[in-house]
């Protein structure tokens, strides 16, 4: 069968609607009688509440109703519960405190954020000013910020049910004995104690949720911006609110960018559909961007110690880790998988590694929840990796090429040699690490640039180069492995084709589309699997009326997963189809052969098109004894294992030695997401990724202060890449195809993402390595000109 | 205390009566129902609301709706001319220079301003005019070849 879409260019067909401002996104509707929310948040980090007085609230004209958490707990609603479940070290379940929809008297507090009362009025701006008439009555205790902190005797307690704030401890990898055994006789060992700062996601359309209940019906409708609608009603329905799921529709229409932060069954969701039912009328709830700041789930936030062992030639012996992640206030969705599962797992990298442990320990904070940021515990996985393999080169006197060339796990296809068995419970599919970095050390001209780097060195302008390979994991999951490592759901997807009468396509993927183009992928898809035009495909998504099931769309599964899903369909599709068209052509089944929207009678030119099988699929006169009328096919995908994406990505820096300020000059970036079925997408996808690595190493990142208030909570404050900030990208790849799911495809969503941030760190430090500044072992991120000036002049 | 403002948006006159505090982004918005116009932020950082007043571009969230009274207004809804779109819109699907689309509008609301006032602009240009507008989803090289891509198409346009 010849490919007609697959491969190519398509331009997307999503697209018109975007550029015509017609896109329709949460707050873009109003529903008949819609009313507006309004929610008081914490002004403290941690705060009894004492009283709440809303009489005035109350009485002004337009408020329609104010809510307390008093309300709430009256209803017996508990809150918002975790999506996984870890277990300490020792076996004991994870510390689980719920999170309330609001915060009740005599309760405490636990951010800066957190939600205390809800005004419901007839305009945003009554509910607004209203909500300036209620009165609460706040007890200031001190809080804590820092995950390290946090655990130390005395800290200031997150919640009573969680003794110095631990919410649970983990491990994995080898016998830490073993492994403290093989640093012990390593002949060099590279220690790095460094911060992977906490992020904050930051999609440009905030949050926004409109609940509608219909009394006469009773049904509840959530329109909320998701990425992942189905997940968001389970949780809802059966954890928080208590309400039938088969009486409840969320969707999640257009989305403007999710990033990870809206995966999650966020408090307000339950709030708007709680209130809707108190008031019988829609509530609709918009984030302004400074509540996003202090609501949206945050990511990363690590403070780790690192050691790499090394013998005489420069193989790594041993890998040991100890690190402290901060879960913020609350337990977000997938916060508990994040530092633990995404992350561990990877330590691996892509190296022959023999010996690693990691010992983590993740606490509870008086900040706003940590969750799954684009990458998910796999950039702090990379960035800790290539960190240490820049630096022990840097020590050891080693070239940065050589030594990652040293240590790479040998090329393996999965088809003709295994996976990749690693000491961190991953078996990786295929990979050929070797060839993307030998890609991007030629593209970057790696002997002009140590020249041009030298005579940099003797100017007021440093040059630096940074590497960094990855490996990652994604696709999640198989349902089996990760129920093993603590996940309350399973993690299929969900592909439904459907084709009418006259042979038009319609396709309902449990993926949710926020960005990532799967009206025009998964459309390239079915129509050369069909061998019908492009036009004659649509992809309906994000409508729990619509899809049958689904588990949303993050840790860049929706291709490998949701797009395997509706392979399999198809594949029931034309299985169907053939016994219809053996009947029509009076031939055997075995003697078709399906290609280019035909089924053809081999070595006849007998054939009948796809479009009058599907005819005849719905008017069944002259029809196979026994078969079912309709050509119409669901299909559960579960994937048989992780995909493992990897790639080299190149940073080159100029470093300006009197002010410290950072000029990213190049950013080469060789990606391996297995086959793609669009390149100007998948090219689409690494860019995005690449721009929030980068402003991590740059520019990014959340800064609280030790009341556990965020001092840079808004666009101002908070510095995310302008266009200016950044280069042209400089791109290729290679396709080393999954060899478990039926497109071979593994996952471009967050490639660019994982493998960034520590290309450029280490440009900053090989820029000043060169200039003389070789004892500078690490600059915290984001790489700001004082930071830099600072590590230069001290 | 309601104000009564006339404005003509994409072509078209309004008379509405209006809140005084009433910000122009929310009148387009709310009142118009024109919600192609977006608001990402609430410090006039993002560009999401960028729309062109009286043939200027300006960030709809720092203006009231009652400053726009006798002004011509232009938002994305109204600039394609028809059926045909507008060579940058052209330009953002032609080269993917979007993703979730919520920074488009006002992306392109800015570029269409920037190619008015420098019709061929290098691309360190381009960067420097795009950067009171946030895109997190296309590191803003799809958008750079997008602005291009239109800046030849105009020019072409111009002297054919």
């Amino acid at each position: 069968m010849s490919n007609k879409y697959i491969g190519k260019a398509v331009k997307r067909v999503e697209d018109k609607r975007f550029i015509t401002g017609k896109g329709k996104y949460t707050d873009d509707m109003i529903l008949p009688g819609q009313t507006y929310a309004y929610i008081i948040r914490s002004p403290y980090a941690h705060a009894k509440v004492n009283s709440i007085d809303i009489s005035h609230a109350l009485s002004a004209e337009g408020v329609v109703a104010v809510f307390t958490g008093d309300d709430i707990a009256q209803s017996g609603i508990n809150g918002v519960p975790a999506g996984w479940q870890v277990n300490f070290k020792n076996g004991d379940i994870m510390k689980e405190p719920p999170h309330p929809l609001l915060v009740g008297t005599g309760s405490t507090v636990k951010h800066v954020g957190d939600a205390v009362a809800v005004v419901i009025a007839e305009s945003k701006e009554i509910a607004a000013d209203a909500a300036e008439m209620v009165e609460i009555d706040y007890e200031v205790f001190d809080a804590v910020v820092n995950p390290a902190d946090a655990v130390k005797e005395g800290a200031p307690l997150v919640h009573e049910a969680a003794p110095n704030n631990i919410a649970f401890d983990w491990e994995i990898g080898n016998p830490k004995a073993e492994v403290d055994e093989a640093i012990a006789n390593s002949h060099h060992v590279t220690s790095l104690e460094f911060v992977n700062q906490r992020m904050i996601p930051n999609p440009i359309e905030p949050r926004s949720a409109i609940g509608l209940y219909e009394p006469s019906t009773d049904r509840y409708t959530l329109y909320t911006s998701t990425q992942n609608p189905h997940l968001i009603r389970l949780l809802m329905c059966a954890f928080v609110l208590g309400i039938p799921e088969h009486k409840v529709r969320v969707v999640g229409p257009d989305v403007g960018g999710g990033f990870g932060s809206k995966i999650f069954h966020y408090t307000e969701e339950a709030l708007v559909t709680w209130c809707s039912k108190q008031i019988e009328r829609p509530v609709k709830w918009t984030s302004e961007r400074s509540e996003a700041f202090i609501t949206d789930a945050h990511g990363r936030d690590h403070v780790t110690h690192a050691e790499m062992g090394f013998d005489k030639e420069g193989n790594v012996t041993a890998l040991r880790i100890k690190t402290f992640a901060n879960l913020g206030a609350y337990l977000s969705t997938f916060a508990p998988a994040v530092p633990t599962y995404l992350h561990g797992t990877l330590l691996q990298g892509l190296y022959t590694t023999p010996k690693i442990h990691l010992d983590m320990t993740c606490a509870f904070t008086h900040t706003n929840a940590v969750d799954a940021y684009r990458g998910a515990g796999r950039p702090e996985a990379t960035y800790l990796l290539e960190r240490l393999m820049d630096l022990a080169a840097h020590e050891m006197g080693i070239d940065p090429v050589e030594l990652r060339m040293k240590n790479f796990i040998p090329p393996f296809d999965g088809v003709n040699q295994p996976g990749y068995q690693t000491q961190v419970a991953l078996q990786y599919d295929s990979g050929n690490y070797q060839e993307v970095l030998k890609r991007g050390v030629a593209m970057l001209g790696y002997e002009e640039f140590r020249k041009a780097q030298a005579e940099a060195a003797q100017s007021n302008k440093l040059l630096g180069v940074g590497f960094s390979t990855y490996v990652e994991a994604c696709g999640i999951a198989p349902s089996a492995v990760v129920g093993a490592l603590g996940a309350r759901a399973g993690l299929y997807e969900v592909g439904q084709v459907r084709v009418q009468p006259t042979g038009k396509v319609s396709v309902y993927t449990g993926a949710h589309s926020h960005g990532q183009g799967h009206e025009t992928t998964f459309a390239q898809v079915v129509a050369d699997k069909l061998g019908i035009p492009l036009e004659d495909v649509e992809i309906h998504h994000g409508d729990t009326e619509t899809v049958a099931f689904g588990m949303g769309t993050y840790g860049s599964r929706s291709l490998a997963v949701g797009g395997s899903a509706i392979v399999k369909s198809l594949e029931k599709i034309i299985e169907k189809g053939a016994k219809i068209a053996a009947h029509k052509l009076e031939a055997n089944v075995d003697d078709l052969t399906f290609a280019d929207g035909k089924y053809t009678v081999n070595g006849t030119d007998k054939s009948v098109a796809f479009g009058d099988i599907a005819l005849t699929a719905y008017i069944p006169h002259n029809y196979p004894a026994g078969l079912e009328p309709g050509l119409d096919f669901s299909s559960f995908y579960d994937p048989a294992n992780f995909t493992y994406p990897f790639g080299c990505h190149i940073a080159v820096v100029e470093v300006d030695k009197e002010t410290g300020k950072v000029s990213l000059k190049r950013f080469i970036a060789v990606d391996d997401v297995g086959n793609v079925i669009n390149p100007m997408i998948v090219d689409g996808q690494i860019h995005g990724g690449l721009a929030q690595g980068i402003g991590q190493a740059l520019l990014e990142g959340a800064i609280f202060d030790e009341n556990g208030q965020l001092i840079n909570g808004s666009y101002m404050d908070y510095c995310m890449p302008r266009a200016d900030d950044l280069p042209m990208f400089e791109l290729d790849r290679t396709e080393t195809p999954c060899p478990h799911n039926p497109l071979g495809v593994k996952g471009a969503g967050e490639a660019g993402c994982i493998g960034s941030t520590p290309a450029v760190v280490n440009a900053v430090l090989d820029a000043l390595w060169s200039g003389g500044f070789g004892h500078v072992k690490d600059i915290l991120m984001p790489t700001t000109p004082e930071r830099v000036w600072r590590a230069m002049n001290s | 205390m309601e104000i009564k403002i006339s404005v003509n948006v994409n072509g078209k006159d309004y008379v509405r009566e209006v809140e005084p505090r009433t910000l122009l982004v929310h009148f387009l918005r709310d009142t118009l129902r024109l919600t192609g116009t977006h608001i990402g932020c609430d410090t006039s950082s993002c560009g999401a609301c960028t729309i062109h007043v009286d043939g200027v571009a300006v960030k709809s969230c720092t203006m009231l709706a009652v400053q726009a009274d006798g002004c011509t207004v232009t938002t994305i809804e109204g600039l394609a001319q028809g059926a045909e779109l507008h060579p940058l819109q052209e330009g953002f699907k032609e080269c993917h220079g979007l993703q979730c689309g919520f920074c488009t509008p006002g992306m392109i609301m800015t570029a269409a301003d920037l190619l008015a006032k420098n019709p061929s602009p290098s691309e360190s240009e381009i960067r420097h005019g795009l950067e009171g507008n946030f895109c997190r989803c296309t590191g803003y090289h799809n958008i750079v070849k997008a602005v291009q891509y239109a800046a030849e198409k105009m020019s072409n346009e111009v002297s054919a």
